[in-house]
């Protein structure tokens, strides 16, 4: 029974309780899309193809022929069961096709949070430790810039340079990374590029802030006084702690990334869960919507989660708080 | 001994802005930018919908300064209008943020007990969204449009305001002026109005420009999706994916849309910086850890 009133257990038991009542409320926002819809969302997504038939066919199949309450505790219990319906457009499992896409997003999200971590970090110390300086000055204009520029036109003007002009990459498109590496190499390049430069332009600003932070802390000061290696000062006490909140902004990018590069994979005609809720958009196809906008909040609310559970683990201070 | 007036402290903000020459260039910039939204119609040389065959892709020379598109249509001229159209989007989806946000977030803050528990629980659940993901969720239940990017834009970013605001509220709330004038039994609207807005206002006011700069973002987002401004009003995002097709024969079609955005939102976000600087150091930009996408 000491286990379960451990602190960390605890602060675990607390904050899942707090993600499953967000997710609670997540799945009822998911549930009312299909019906703020003004007018009728099945008639809608047939458009042209609307025929009688097809029209009780699939209100059926959706189940929007039951009563709401029957509908919402319907719609709850199946997605908790991992079954999200069927698609309006080619009435697929909503789940099978979302699982399809899933690799593909997840594996640029992980390619671009690895090059935004390789930039920012570096940059991001350098800058802090050179405060004032000229070098500090370039890092935080050159992160003010890549928080500014739209990612999608970043992402052109990098295909125009490396794919169109030099024809050293290719211009658009997905390989799988288990059947052709090199390809799947070659068709990542250009796309993470364009997630992690953005990304790694507001990390860069983040970690600046941290190790400064840090560095003006009494226990730098102290050790800098008692007259430790300056490099010892840098790395053992202000880099190290300043990672700490780099931790906590990692996975939050990572999880801002996954939901947000839907127009990345636009751009790049990238096979991911982005470029899929864009199609189901414009095709009015609502069960994939709901069911895409569903399993990217659930993985920003487990990234969340276990981000500020890594937190509390590496940082006594933020249980007991 | 020294005392600080309100206005001599508002004296003291406007000196270290105007300190900062990176935030007074930013100003002016925008100045410059709000000038181009309110008169982009008188100073365009074009039409923006002028179609010219014959001179469809032309580089830019003295006659069309940004050149022309695939349908010759003169690219300054769009992009100025474009400019208008997207300022008007992010100041009125901003401002619709600001509104319910802050009301949202003062009542929280003020009221504490139940009322924050669950207005706090709504924007808990709204942030466990990802920005662009919601925004294009409402414009899949509404269909596209202009009205419709504001209502998406302005219910995503209302949940920041909402935290700020109800973050600074619970600080001053506990102020002795305020437990004061409490005691004295004033009415809340009075105390709310005459105490605790204008108190939290300067973290809000950095909080605006910086939301401007990614309101800007995302419909730019949208307008590139095909789900924001409609043709046969210009968008930048809407020009930029239509340059796609011409980028190495005609540059100029991706390049001066995409500056434009480019300047727009770093300018914002240079003079959230400055204000932040000045109003409310302490504050890390929480817009940012929520990421701009």
């Amino acid at each position: 029974m000491a286990v379960l009133t451990h602190p960390i257990i605890r602060f675990i038991a607390r904050r899942l309780l707090y993600s499953l009542v967000v997710l609670l409320g997540v799945l009822i926002v998911v549930f009312a899309l299909v019906h703020l819809v003004p007018g009728d969302p099945v008639r809608i997504a047939l458009g042209t193809r609307y025929t009688p038939e097809a029209y009780n066919a699939l209100r059926s199949a959706s189940g929007l022929d039951r009563p709401i309450v029957e509908q919402f505790f319907g719609y709850i219990g199946s997605a908790l069961t991992g079954d999200l319906g069927v698609s309006f457009r080619n009435g697929d499992p909503v789940t099978v096709t979302l699982l399809q896409r899933l690799p593909a997003t997840v594996s640029l999200g992980v390619a671009g949070i690895l090059i935004a971590l390789v930039i920012a970090l570096p940059a991001g110390i350098w800058s802090a430790l050179r405060e004032g300086r000229v070098s500090d000055a370039i890092v935080r204009i050159t992160s003010q810039f890549g928080v500014s520029i739209p990612d999608f036109w970043l992402g052109i003007l990098l295909i125009a340079l490396f794919a169109t002009t030099l024809g050293w990459l290719p211009t658009s498109g997905y390989r799988p990374l288990f059947g052709d590496p090199a390809g799947w190499l070659r068709h990542i390049v250009l796309p993470s590029l364009t997630v992690g430069l953005v990304a790694a332009a507001i990390m860069t600003r983040y970690v600046r802030s941290a190790v400064l932070e840090v560095a003006s802390m009494g226990y730098v000061r102290t050790a800098r006084s008692k007259g430790l290696p300056p490099r010892v000062v840098t790395f053992r006490h202000t880099v190290r702690n300043a990672l700490i909140p780099v931790l906590t902004i990692t996975g939050i990018q990572l999880a801002t990334i996954l939901g947000g590069v839907i127009v990345v994979e636009v751009v790049f005609a990238w096979p991911g869960l982005g470029r899929l809720v864009y199609n189901a958009v414009a095709a009015r196809d609502y069960p994939v919507i709901q069911g895409a906008v569903l399993l990217i909040a659930t993985l920003f609310l487990i990234i969340n989660l276990v981000v500020d559970v890594l937190y509390a683990v590496v940082d006594p201070r933020i249980r007991l708080a | 001994m020294t005392t600080f007036t309100g206005e001599s402290t508002r004296v003291a903000s406007w000196r270290l802005l105007l300190r900062n020459p990176v935030t007074v260039v930013s100003a002016v910039l925008l100045g410059v930018v709000v000038f181009v939204a309110v008169a982009a119609n008188w100073i365009a040389p074009f039409g923006v919908n002028d179609v010219d065959v014959p001179n469809a892709l032309q580089p830019p020379s003295g006659q069309h300064w940004f050149g022309t598109d695939e349908l010759g249509r003169d690219v300054l001229s769009r992009v100025l209008v474009a400019i208008q159209a997207s300022i008007w989007v992010a100041v009125v989806s901003v401002a619709f943020a600001v509104v319910v946000g802050v009301t949202v977030g003062i009542v929280a803050g003020y009221r504490g007990g139940w009322v924050d528990t669950v207005f706090m629980r709504v924007v808990d659940v709204m942030f466990a969204f990802p920005v662009l993901l919601l925004a294009l969720a409402i414009v899949a239940v509404l269909g596209p449009g202009t009205t419709t990017t504001i209502l998406a834009i302005g219910t995503v970013y209302t949940p920041i305001f909402a935290r700020v605001a109800r973050a600074s509220t619970l600080s001053v709330r506990v102020e002795p002026y305020v437990q004061m004038s409490r005691a004295m039994g004033t009415g809340d609207l009075y105390i709310l109005g005459r105490h605790i807005v204008p108190n939290i206002a300067g973290p809000l006011i950095v909080q605006t420009s910086l939301s401007l700069a990614f309101a800007i973002l995302s419909e730019a987002a949208l307008s590139f999706l095909g789900l924001g401004i409609q043709p046969p009003q210009p968008s930048l995002g809407r020009m930029i994916f239509d340059s796609q097709g011409f980028v190495t024969m005609a540059w100029w079609m991706a390049v001066f849309p995409g500056a434009a955005i480019f300047v727009i939102v770093l300018a914002f976000n240079l003079v959230g910086d400055g204000l932040r600087d000045v109003l409310d150091p302490k504050q890390r930009t929480m817009i940012e850890a929520r990421g701009k996408r």
